[in-house]
């Protein structure tokens, strides 16, 4: 780590002014970022400190919530209207790091935290298209058991590592961004962008933009009846392999509305689209689950450590869906 | 610009680079908490910050200005007499070789209040309405950011458990 000057943000104005500087890093938690410049994977002049700034929820008027990007995720996971309107969102946070991590990381530093690939990690002994863009991409023969099976590209098959942001897609949230052209509004499921030909950039965030808040959608039958799934190594304190977050709404046996998300398959949280559509109007069976899944899945493209994440995530869409269905019945 | 740690203010070290931890091992001599993996993953070095359980080493020293640190050399009491989980550690044989053990009993006892005011963790089965006590399961699951190389676990677990059983709920 270079020495670096710290400021703390008093308040949205101060963060992004200090922001815009040259060599100037927002820092929530710190436990991405923190860990990055250690490593000199990343690297900074200048630290702003955004953790201070709105740590809230609002309920705004037609019933939708914002939260605070500067809110924790241990106080996000435990919040009474998260718990009761949107249990994937709790379940997603609840299912990632530790308690102590979780009560560092902020909603932003969340969203914004980049990928556990090993080798974007090894700054002496691997190459990294997205660290050290054209370098090459050693995951690509290499070990690549937690990496992308949809989205991928040549340059990368990196996965984004959050798991509330798998919930996020699911529910529809919107990100707030502020900036030097002024505020405005991203759904999370675009937020991030798959790697293509420059997988150094993740995000649709500009330079001297910032995370204001996000914003939950007014909660419908299936953000309430939701759930959310997590297959990994070890059962806690450990990244996704897969992660399913999804809600359903059943009526008279037929599936009125169905949303589904993945975490661990790509360099985004992905959003089911095409599972959900299939399953528009079907009696909510097994059988019809599956064959989502199916739909969605046509299009992986595993690699050599990480085939069976395609079985893997279909069983487990189904799964959790069933469950859904049956909590209903 | 100051640090109030175990009750004392402390400056903010004029390096920004400088761990919480560093702070507290380095320049304090406040060894008890322990270094680790100095990446987040092994919870030696955890500490109270505010009340609430947070790495150290993942924390910027200048990222706790103006708040309040508590490590485990600010548990005993003013007699010098351990804590009573530092005491149920020692009658669990909640340790072996000790390194995790300062992690251990810090995040326990951040841990305690989170299940008073009832937050859920991953393996509360009703989320809406809260754990449904100190189960073993429960303890586990929170208690999964401290690993213990030397497999303590059963007595970790069963220190904490009377700990949490001598408490009013
Ligand atoms: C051992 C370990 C295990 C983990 N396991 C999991 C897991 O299982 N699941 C999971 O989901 N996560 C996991 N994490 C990751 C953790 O969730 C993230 O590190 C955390 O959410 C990042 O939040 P932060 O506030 O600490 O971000 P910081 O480290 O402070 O910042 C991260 C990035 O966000 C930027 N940033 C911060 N705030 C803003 C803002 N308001 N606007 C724009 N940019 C901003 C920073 O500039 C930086 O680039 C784990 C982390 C560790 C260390
Ligand atoms: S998968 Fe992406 S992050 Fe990993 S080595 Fe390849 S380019 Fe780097
Ligand atoms: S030393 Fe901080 S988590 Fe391992
Ligand atoms: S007692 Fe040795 S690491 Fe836990």
């Amino acid at each position: 780590m270079t020495p670096l000057a710290f400021h703390v943000a008093r308040d949205r104005a101060e963060a992004l002014s200090l922001g815009a500087a040259n060599g100037a890093r927002l820092i929530g938690g710190g436990t991405n970022l923190v860990d990055l410049l250690r490593q000199n994977v990343e690297s900074a002049s200048d630290l702003v400190d955004v953790s201070r700034l709105a740590a809230n929820i609002q309920e705004v008027d037609n019933g939708a919530l914002l939260v605070g990007a500067s809110m924790k995720n241990s106080a996000l996971a435990a919040h009474p209207m998260v718990r009761g309107r949107y249990p994937m969102l709790s379940r997603a946070l609840l299912a990632g790091a530790s308690a102590q991590i979780r009560n560092m990381a902020t909603v932003g530093g969340n969203i914004m935290q980049r990928t556990r690939c090993p080798y974007f990690y090894d700054v002496d002994g691997a190459r990294c298209n997205k660290r050290q863009p054209d370098s090459g991409c050693d995951a690509m023969g290499g070990f690549n058991r937690y990496h992308a099976i949809l989205g991928g590209s040549n340059a990368c098959v990196a996965t984004h590592p959050s798991d509330m942001c798998v919930a996020l897609a699911a529910l529809a949230a919107l990100v707030h961004l502020a900036g030097p052209e002024g505020e405005r509004t991203v759904p999370l499921a675009e937020f991030h962008v798959l790697p293509g030909a420059n997988p150094q950039v993740e995000t649709v965030l500009r330079n001297g933009e910032m995370i204001t808040a996000i914003e939950l959608p007014p909660a419908t039958p299936a953000m309430t009846n939701s759930e959310y799934r997590k297959v990994r190594d070890r059962s806690s304190y450990a990244f996704a392999l897969v992660s399913v977050a999804a809600g359903l709404e059943v009526v008279e046996g037929k599936i009125a509305e169905a949303r589904i998300a993945l975490g661990g398959v790509a360099a985004k949280p992905w959003r089911a689209t095409r599972a959900e559509a299939a399953l528009r109007g079907l009696p909510a069976t097994r059988a019809n689950f599956l064959a989502a899944a199916e739909e969605e899945l046509t299009k992986a493209q595993p690699l050599e450590g990480n085939a069976f994440k395609v079985g893997l995530a279909r069983r487990t869409i189904a799964a959790v869906l069933e469950s859904l269905a049956g909590e209903r019945a | 610009m100051t640090i109030t740690i175990n009750g004392s203010d402390y400056p903010v070290p004029l390096d920004s680079r400088v761990s919480l931890l560093d702070m507290l091992r380095e320049r304090l001599g406040l060894t008890g908490t322990k270094l680790g993996c100095n990446q987040g993953a092994c919870g030696a070095c955890t500490v109270l910050l505010d009340g609430e359980r947070v790495l150290s080493c993942l924390t910027l020293a200048a990222q706790a200005e103006g708040r309040d640190v508590l490590t485990i050399e600010g548990l005993q009491g003013a007699d010098g007499s351990l804590h009573p989980l530092q005491k149920a550690f020692i009658e669990h044989d909640g340790l072996q070789c000790g390194y995790c053990t300062p992690g251990q009993i810090c995040s326990a006892i951040a841990m305690a209040r989170e299940l008073r005011r009832g937050d859920p963790s991953h393996v509360t089965a009703n989320l809406a309405a809260g754990p449904e006590g100190p189960t073993r399961e429960e303890i586990r699951e929170r208690m999964s950011g401290n690993l213990c190389r030397c497999g303590a676990h059963n007595g970790i677990v069963e220190a904490i458990e009377e700990m949490l059983g001598g408490e009013p709920a």
